[in-house]
């Protein structure tokens, strides 16, 4: 089990309805509903993965968030979980203007562009980043809109998007991004995950 | 077809208010089962057959000698595994295996319906089949399965009676029969009603019948079944055991010997006013329409899990219009899963060795039936 999706479950209250946005295999949906017993629902842009996690008799839709997320009414789903998929949007403000439309509570990991090894990479090599998060090379990227956690945190800021709670995985270590810590954690963080509320 | 009287069947004596208003009761039902139902009686699922289908989804259907319609799936190990699961399958009323049909005598004349047959509708269907719950004694089904046709009669099911089944698998089919679809169908109807044979639907008894009408008919539907690419690539141009074009209208190509042999072998397991209703049922089918204009008001109280299943080739029923009843669920919040399974074998990917299909059905039904089962939902 991933510590982001151990981070994402304490997130979530029991017996709540979920949405998986990018939902890939669905272990995560799977874990939740096994431990959450939450009804939970899942949206998947590759067929493979689609396959894979109605194999496992998960409710998943193939579908594309920037077009499909639109079916959802307004606030159908007490949480809405987009994890480390937005830099692939072409247009990732319309995405979580959506999740925040679809959803009560969302929560959004990113990938965080930040992160030393990354700046150092740069600065250093002059080459594009590669690491365990980002292993694409820059012309194979799937990755069009890369962002570090302050990047978000001030794009939630600059749209009135409450921001519940921030937190800083690095490697296994889990901690709170506060105002305080938030350009220290910046440089930190492989991943944040943000929980929010519009 | 003259060992109909041996085939499994049930008499249903409560009355059945059909859409076109007339009323029948003391009508027989024609059905199949594989498997054995348990003790709990909760792992029933009723599959309903398409246009051409019958009761024999699986094993040998003894009046052609050849497989079950859905033979690829229904059986022992296969997606609807018959070591597990009760599989029941009904052959429709308007069909010509056994169930009230066309051909059905009509006790005040001795005589076959033909055409004085009531005008049929899937929701007569689905309500002549919901009997059989009773006649097993199941109070709930595990699911309910079909493609094309098959796949609007779930539809139709779940709407009907939203909390007798766990789970719905509509494939390959939409929720309002489209023009095209409607064409295709007249097509069929005027093939056959154009031959002199047909003698207004009373073939039977003039010892006639419209067996070139129908052949076209099927020749027609066939094409649309399959996709341009996978005739291509199954016969391109290729001739038919000769090397040379022969100047004439004998089958030079492969395509057309192929087709007039699919005319041949239907004529002779289906009955052409059976081919009639039943086309008319689907085309008359438009489950938006039923209810306002909202597809989702038609699925408003079920608590089903739905999977639905389209193929990327199928241009009958393609994705959109499965994508549809997808929307329509989600817009309520209704349990749905949905994927496009990429294959080149048409609409009739359904009935085919098509792995991926078959391979994720099977692992459906396996895990939500355990699922349900532990967490008793």
């Amino acid at each position: 089990m991933k510590e982001e999706f151990k981070v994402i479950s304490k997130f979530i209250e029991e017996k709540s309805r979920v949405l998986d946005v990018g939902c890939g295999d669905g272990i995560l949906m799977e874990f939740l509903s096994k431990n959450k017993v939450v009804d939970i629902r899942g949206l998947e842009i590759s067929k493979e993965k689609v396959k894979k996690c109605l194999s496992k008799g998960l409710s998943v839709i193939e579908g594309d968030a920037e077009n499909d997320l639109k079916q959802f009414p307004d606030l159908s789903f007490d949480y809405v979980i987009l994890s480390q998929t937005l830099q692939a949007f072409m247009n990732p403000e319309k995405v979580i203007e959506n999740l925040l439309r679809v959803g009560k509570k969302v929560i959004v990991t990113i990938p965080n562009f930040g992160h030393w090894k990354v700046r150092l990479d740069l600065l250093f090599k002059g080459e594009m980043p590669v690491t365990k998060n980002l292993p694409y090379q820059w012309y194979d990227t799937p990755n069009l809109h890369m962002c570090t956690i302050l990047d978000f945190y001030n794009f939630c800021n600059n749209r009135g998007i409450n921001i519940f709670k921030t937190i800083s995985l690095n490697g296994q270590s889990i901690s709170d991004i506060k105002r305080s810590n938030l350009k220290y954690k910046n440089l930190i963080s492989e991943l944040g995950i943000f929980l929010l509320e519009k | 077809m003259s060992n109909l009287n041996k085939l499994n069947s049930v008499l249903i004596k409560k009355a059945l208010k059909l859409d076109c208003g007339k009323e029948i009761s003391n009508f027989p039902l024609a059905y199949e089962t594989y498997g054995n139902l348990n003790e709990n009686k909760d792992n029933a699922i009723l599959i309903f057959h398409a246009l051409t289908g019958d009761q024999y989804a699986s094993g040998i259907n003894p009046l052609t000698n050849k497989e079950g319609w859905w033979n690829y799936a229904v059986g022992p190990g296969k997606p609807f595994d018959t070591d597990k699961f009760f599989i029941i399958c009904a052959n429709v009323i308007g069909g010509c295996m056994g169930s009230y049909g066309p051909g059905s005598i009509d006790p005040l004349t001795n005589k076959p319906l033909g055409t004085n047959f009531p005008v049929i509708t899937i929701n007569d269907m689905v309500n002549a089949q919901y009997n059989l719950l009773d006649h097993f004694k199941i109070e709930k089904l595990f699911a309910v399965a079909g493609g094309s046709m098959g796949g609007m009669q779930v539809l139709q099911f779940v709407s009907n009676f939203p909390n007798k089944a766990k789970v719905a698998l509509p494939i390959a089919c939409t929720a309002s029969h489209s023009a095209q679809n409607i064409a295709f169908n007249e097509l069929g109807r005027q093939a056959i009603m154009s031959d002199s044979n047909w003698k207004e639907g009373l073939y039977n008894e003039k010892s006639t019948n419209p067996d070139k009408g129908l052949a076209v008919a099927r020749m027609a539907a066939h094409i649309t079944y399959l996709s341009k690419q996978g005739l291509q690539e199954k016969f391109g141009r290729n001739l038919q055991e000769r090397s040379d074009l022969k100047f004439g209208f004998d089958a030079d190509f492969q395509i057309e010997s192929y087709l007039r042999y699919q005319g041949s072998v239907f004529v002779d397991r289906f009955d052409a006013n059976s081919y009639l209703y039943i086309t008319r049922a689907m085309d008359y089918f438009d489950l938006t329409k039923q209810f306002g204009g909202n597809l989702s008001k038609a699925f408003k109280n079920t608590k089903t899990k739905f999977f639905i299943i389209s193929f990327t080739s199928d241009w009958l029923y393609p994705t959109s219009e499965n994508k549809d009843i997808v929307i329509a669920l989600n817009a309520i919040g209704a349990d749905v899963g949905f994927v496009e399974i990429k294959t080149d074998k048409g609409h009739d990917s359904f009935l085919l060795d098509v792995p991926d299909f078959l391979s994720t059905i099977k692992n459906y039904l396996n895990t939500t039936y355990s699922n349900i089962n532990e967490r008793r939902i």
